[in-house]
């Protein structure tokens, strides 16, 4: 995800420090990966240097002084025009699956072996995301089921390799 | 602890070979899903194991019994004792009240109608479906009707439930609610469940998957 758009739709909601950038963005989308402070401190120099955030004050503290920082006009039209354009699709050819499953069947070797050992860990994944969905919020499903939906994908593409396998197998041998 | 163990078994249907030497473990309070394409044999197998369907050959033991030379009243007694059913569609008798629905199993024991139905609403409240106790079935939705059908199955706390394929019709919100409630009420009775599905979401509550192709099972590692 990119990083600067997710600091800059956080900062719509009001001015906030670097450390508070940092807390806010873990908590909703950093559960598996923690931003870096040098991240976020970066990533806002950046900002500023493009006129997406403005400084708005220093908060002074027991610690060192934090500066605060806000978004500018810029920024919210920069917001709205990421939200506004469509992640691109991935088009998913460059499969190593797919490779390995050609190469068993070139080297003699049992494809249904591959496909059986793939989709065991596939589910074992699986498993694990559907008992964190259990104990999780609502947020924590909808990210979940993302994952299992994809998971699920693949374990279909597995599937109707398993059932062709004859046929790539005569092909595969030309 | 090996709770049903199914070996060698081999049913035709004509000259259809459904299941040709396909084998199966199932330990107590293990959730077990059954996964395979379209006619692979994956009901059939279930109905095997479940005593529904005789096999043509191979043996199926239930503890310490064997199911395949049972005769049919023994295997019913049984079917209704240890075993419960969950299917995809109409498993509920459409002239009785969902609450009756669930209370049937226990009535058919001999159980009074009084006892029965405390039982039933019992259920019907872990199943977050007590509100439609004096609806018909063909009154409640999919959802609502599928986790009455899981109440009747469990009612009689079966120490296996066979579900066939029990979130086919149903979206995946009512799905995932159905195999969530499902496999939690399994685990606090203790209850083994043997899964068919071809979806993998819904296998991802089981324990460990079985593949059937080509009429074989084909047995994945314990999980536990």
């Amino acid at each position: 995800m990119a990083i600067g758009h997710a600091l800059l739709g956080l900062l719509e909601g009001g001015p906030r420090h670097g450390y508070d950038l940092k807390r806010a963005y873990d908590e909703r989308f950093g559960q598996h990966r923690p931003l870096a402070y040098g991240q976020v401190y970066s990533t806002l120099s950046r900002l500023l240097k493009n006129g997406l955030v403005a400084e708005a004050g220093v908060e002074a503290g027991d610690g060192p002084e934090r500066r605060r920082y806000a978004i500018t006009d810029a920024g919210v039209t920069d917001v709205e025009r990421w939200l506004g354009t469509p992640e691109k699709p991935e088009p998913y050819l460059q499969n190593t699956l797919y490779s390995k499953v050609v190469l068993a069947l070139l080297s003699g070797r049992s494809a249904t072996d591959v496909l059986d050992v793939q989709r065991s860990a596939h589910l074992g994944t699986m498993r694990e995301l559907t008992r964190r969905k259990a104990d999780g919020d609502l947020a924590d499903q909808l990210i979940c089921d993302f994952a299992l939906f994809h998971l699920e994908a693949d374990l279909r593409w597995l599937e109707l390799t398993a059932a062709r396998l004859d046929k790539l197998a005569a092909e595969v041998g030309k | 602890m090996s709770l049903l163990v199914a070996q060698d078994l081999h049913k035709s249907f004509g000259k259809t070979h459904a299941l040709e030497g396909a084998g199966l473990t199932i330990r107590a309070g293990e959730i077990v899903a059954v996964m395979g394409p379209s006619g692979s044999g994956k009901s059939t197998l279930l109905h095997c194991i479940a005593g529904i369907l005789p096999p043509d050959s191979g043996v199926v033991r239930y503890g310490d019994r064997e199911l395949t030379s049972m005769s049919d009243r023994e295997r019913s007694e049984l079917r209704r004792t240890d075993f419960g059913f969950v299917f995809q569609f109409g498993q509920l008798v459409p002239e009785l009240t969902c609450l009756e629905n669930v209370a049937l199993p226990l009535r058919l024991s001999g159980m009074k109608r009084r006892a029965a139905e405390r039982a039933a609403r019992d259920w019907m409240a872990k199943l977050e479906v007590d509100g439609v106790a004096d609806q018909r079935p063909g009154e409640t939705s999919g959802g609502q009707g599928q986790r009455v059908a899981i109440a009747r199955a469990l009612v009689t706390e079966p120490k296996v439930v066979f579900a066939d394929e029990p979130t086919g019709a149903l979206d995946s919100l009512n799905g995932e609610r159905v195999m969530h409630l499902l496999t939690s009420a399994a685990r606090e009775t203790g209850a083994a469940v043997v899964l068919v599905t071809h979806e993998a979401r819904v296998a991802a509550y089981s324990d460990r998957e079985v593949v059937v192709r080509d009429g074989k099972a084909r047995d994945v590692e314990f999980v536990r």
